[in-house]
């Protein structure tokens, strides 16, 4: 743990800290935090500049942009959160037990995730939302469903360098039950890899929620949304390129933070991520980039 | 021709990062074909004392003092220079034969490729005698050997191969550090054996670095011991093993544990039969 | 060498196999039924159960579902992928054109990705800890936490308006490259660049160089050294990046309104035309398993050590 002191040091990381833990809370917060109602029309205010009682002014109908930026954390930050929440958690289970019980189960999971895997996250997104429609809740439907594979073998490469180690043998012939095991000895010591692993893919599901939300694929309005404010800013781009600025800036600083924040806890958990690497084959390195670049949007 | 082939005086290494000191105030002499052993535990500095002479200490490490080879002060020799003389007058063997080769190329490449540089032959020429220093190290086939990859050579055949470059080069010193570490204990038989042979061939002078102080007996003439940095001994080796002089008790901990497993080791051969 | 691509093709056609058995699966779950779609299509006012039911049998749907899969999958090998339900036009004859402009794109863009972040990343490896380094490093990583829709549109209002230096939409003509290229190399070439940084990072303090320079060999020939290792690496990453592009392209694509696959989709998706959005699924998945395959023979080719692994 000597690297957490190392860390808080660093006034950047601090300060990303700082940033995302005050957008999710204010996100939480929105009803009480929002000056005004994000739906609230007032034709007679459209694109107003900021003002004392419209602190960002107003948007093309009138509405108040920093509520509606407050109200859009919900849907863009937090309900990825919780995508992201469900399907690391899903592809935990499926890498502790991969990486756990070895042999057949490990190769009949790993098969289906590689099935999974071969299929191009972002098309399959698109397919599952062309499938089911369009809507908030099929996209963070389809997030789970095509991003669990990508963290069980994460998971389960992490789970694999512990698993061997010898108090997990000891209970084993103590007659401790597998999942006593699991829960007790393999979970704790592979949290940070999987902190690591999940944050890694924060900042880039954050993006691509938002873009999926610009093609009007997302949440759909009056519901407020970062990338559905930024398409809306676009349709009048060239008479008030201003209506861009506070959506995109805020993206952009959320975004940046996250992954600030998640190199940041990378660097401090290395040494144990770095021994979870070694066990595994020659590949890994070149692998763990060419999935890692999939999640980009 | 000089007495002495490399002269280090007052060598201070310390790593400009955390600034601490590894290497403080070595001064030794290595004379015209003899073999002086540094010995000591891991941490102790003779790596980065062997790497300094060449001045081939990763960046964050700096080093003061005089490296004097065969009267030239290295020290203060501008880069291109030094690296003329890297690989012509002084070799270096390292301890993971798998990774001082380019993993990507045939080990034949890097030998070319050195030879190419120093001595300038045509590539028949260059290919004879390379197979005259590989089957002088008793490499067989050795035309195969060098388009092998890494991988698919054993420890003790890739030490070998850098053995035989230095053969071919014929350097005035060679420093080997811990090229038998890696290996398990018949190869390491061969090579220190080849080792003596390179010794007695190319009458150079060696450097060799090693924690363990069997291998080094066979081989060296005189024995510093390094600890924390420090040189904490220094004689010939036969004296200082045969107890005739008051050593460092550092030293005499080295001695005994060895001693003590070499009577064992009688004990249980001789009791045995 | 050769015993490897066999045995990587051989591995790679179940995988095809599957693929195209999930994806006419896909079109078993939409919760649309399209006969009635079909029938939409055609403009008929009364939908009675006969007429349902008559549809149907003409349009085969009735039979059982691994008689449509084989007969679906035969006619998409021969590129019959049925017609739009929104335009009745060959699924084939909207996709062929739409992806060919979109590999035109994902070219053009793969390539500047690759070379610039190799340049980046040796120089950056190079120089590690300077204010270059960092401040490279600084920029990228802020350009790749923007969403790119956002740069584009920021870049297009400064150079298309404000400056009218280069066309704002549309493909005519390599000034229409400019952009949406810039955009996307942009955004993706923050990953890559850090990726060949650490792997020539790494090299350089590998042993081999050690070695290499005590021999007395001339810094350049180490240099090619270091590079063709840490390209290793890069190569089999590269590899995969074309067909990440490919599917990626979407968000640009309809920002600039290039006639690609991505603008395609989304207006399957929007209108709920499935026989597209299947093709449309079917033609990225293939492709991305293929280059995958493709990505590993190559990544074999220049790493002998990874040959025995088949």
């Amino acid at each position: 743990m000597r690297g957490w002191e190392r860390i808080f040091k660093d006034k950047l990381v601090v300060l990303s800290l700082a940033i995302v833990a005050s957008v999710l809370v204010a996100g939480v917060c929105a009803p009480w935090l929002a000056p005004h109602d994000p739906e609230e029309v007032h034709m007679e205010l459209r694109y107003a500049g900021a003002s004392w009682a419209y602190w960002l002014g107003n948007d093309h109908l009138g509405r108040c942009i920093m509520s509606r930026l407050i109200y859009g954390i919900r849907p863009s930050i937090l309900w990825v959160l919780a995508a992201l929440g469900a399907s690391v958690a899903w592809g935990a289970v499926i890498g502790l037990l991969a990486g756990y019980f070895r042999g057949r189960i490990d190769s009949l999971l790993m098969r289906v995730c590689d099935v999974v895997l071969s299929f191009p996250g972002y098309v399959m997104t698109l397919a599952l939302v062309g499938i089911l429609g369009v809507g908030l809740e099929n996209i963070l439907l389809a997030f789970i469903l095509t991003k669990w594979a990508w963290f069980a073998r994460a998971i389960r490469t992490a789970v694999m360098s512990y698993a061997e180690a010898d108090y997990v043998k000891y209970a084993r012939t103590l007659g401790i039950g597998h999942v006593q095991i699991i829960w007790r000895h393999l979970v704790p010591v592979t949290m940070p890899a999987i902190a690591v692993i999940a944050s890694s893919a924060f900042g880039s599901m954050v993006l691509q929620m938002s873009g999926f939300s610009f093609l009007g694929l997302g949440v759909q309005a009056p519901q407020p949304e970062w990338g559905m404010m930024l398409s809306e800013a676009r349709e009048v781009m060239f008479s008030r390129p201003e209506m861009m600025l506070a959506p995109g800036i805020a993206i952009m600083v959320v975004v940046s933070a996250i992954n600030f924040l998640s190199d940041a806890l990378q660097t401090a958990l290395d040494p144990k991520l770095a021994a979870s690497r070694r066990q595994a084959p020659g590949q890994p390195t070149a692998r763990d980039a060419e999935v890692r670049g999939k999640e980009v949007a | 021709m000089e007495q002495t082939v490399l002269a280090v005086s007052g060598l201070n290494v310390w790593d400009s990062l955390t600034g601490k000191l590894l290497v403080q105030d070595s001064s030794f002499e290595v004379k015209r074909g003899s073999c002086l052993a540094i010995i000591g535990e891991s941490g102790s500095g003779k790596s980065v004392t062997c790497r300094a002479v060449m001045r081939l200490n990763r960046q964050a490490l700096r080093q003061e003092g005089e490296i004097v080879l065969s009267g030239v002060n290295l020290s203060s020799l501008p880069e291109p220079e030094l690296r003329k003389k890297r690989g012509k007058q002084m070799c270096m063997i390292l301890q993971h034969g798998m990774r001082a080769f380019d993993p990507s190329c045939v080990v034949g490449v890097h030998l070319r490729e050195t030879v190419a540089e120093h001595l300038g032959l045509g590539r028949e020429e260059t290919t004879a005698r390379l197979k005259r220093a590989m089957e002088a190290v008793l490499l067989k086939d050795p035309l195969a050997v060098m388009n092998q990859y890494p991988h698919q050579l054993s420890g003790g055949m890739l030490q070998r191969m850098m053995i035989a470059l230095a053969l071919v080069l014929e350097p005035e010193l060679i420093i080997a550090d811990e090229p038998t570490t890696a290996l398990d204990a018949i190869a390491q038989y061969e090579v220190l054996e080849q080792f003596v042979r390179l010794r007695e061939r190319l009458d150079c002078s060696m450097l060799f670095v090693s924690h363990d102080l069997g291998a080094v007996r066979k081989v060296a003439d005189e024995l510093l011991v390094m600890r924390h940095g420090e040189i904490v001994e220094r004689g010939e080796l036969q004296e200082l093993m045969s107890g005739r002089r008051p050593v460092h008790p550092y030293t005499r901990e080295l001695i005994d544990a060895r001693q003590t497993l070499q009577r064992h080791f009688t004990q249980m051969m001789g009791g045995g039969s | 060498m050769i015993r490897y691509i066999m045995k990587r093709l051989a591995t790679a056609l179940p995988l095809l196999l599957l693929v195209s058995f999930v994806t006419f699966m896909l079109n078993e779950l939409s919760p649309a039924d399209p006969v009635r779609s079909v029938l939409h299509e055609q403009g008929v006012p009364v939908i009675t159960e006969e007429l349902l039911a008559s549809t149907r049998a003409e349009l085969g749907l009735d039979r059982p579902f691994l008689v449509r899969y084989l007969d679906w999958l035969l006619s998409c090998l021969r590129l019959d992928f049925g017609a739009s339900y929104v335009s009745g036009k060959p699924v084939w004859s909207l996709l062929a054109p739409a992806f060919a402009n979109t590999f035109k794109l994902t070219i053009s863009s793969g390539a500047a990705i690759i070379a610039l972040s190799i340049l980046l990343g040796v120089l950056c490896a190079r120089r590690e800890g300077s204010w270059t380094d960092r401040l490279v490093r600084g920029i990228t990583f802020l350009l790749a936490s923007m969403p790119s829709y956002w740069l584009a549109a920021l870049l297009v209002w400064y150079f298309a308006v404000h400056l009218d230096w280069l066309p704002t939409s549309g493909l005519d003509g390599y000034s229409s490259y400019v952009l949406p290229v810039l955009v996307i190399t942009v955004a993706y070439a923050g990953i890559y660049f850090r990726m060949v940084r650490s792997s020539v990072l790494s090299n350089m303090n590998e042993d081999y160089v050690l070695y290499g320079r005590a021999s007395g060999l001339p810094e350049r020939k180490i240099a090619a050294h270091i590079v063709r290792n840490s390209l290793q690496v890069a190569i089999s990453v590269f590899g995969m990046a074309i067909p990440i592009l490919l599917g990626s392209t979407v968000v640009v694509e309809n920002l600039f309104a290039w006639p690609g696959l991505g603008s395609l989709s989304i207006k399957a998706i929007l209108s709920r035309d499935f026989p597209v959005i299947q093709a449309y699924v079917l033609v990225l998945a293939a492709a991305f398993v293929l280059f995958n395959a493709l990505a590993d023979i190559i990544n074999a080719a220049l790493n002998p050590k990874l040959r025995k692994e088949l």
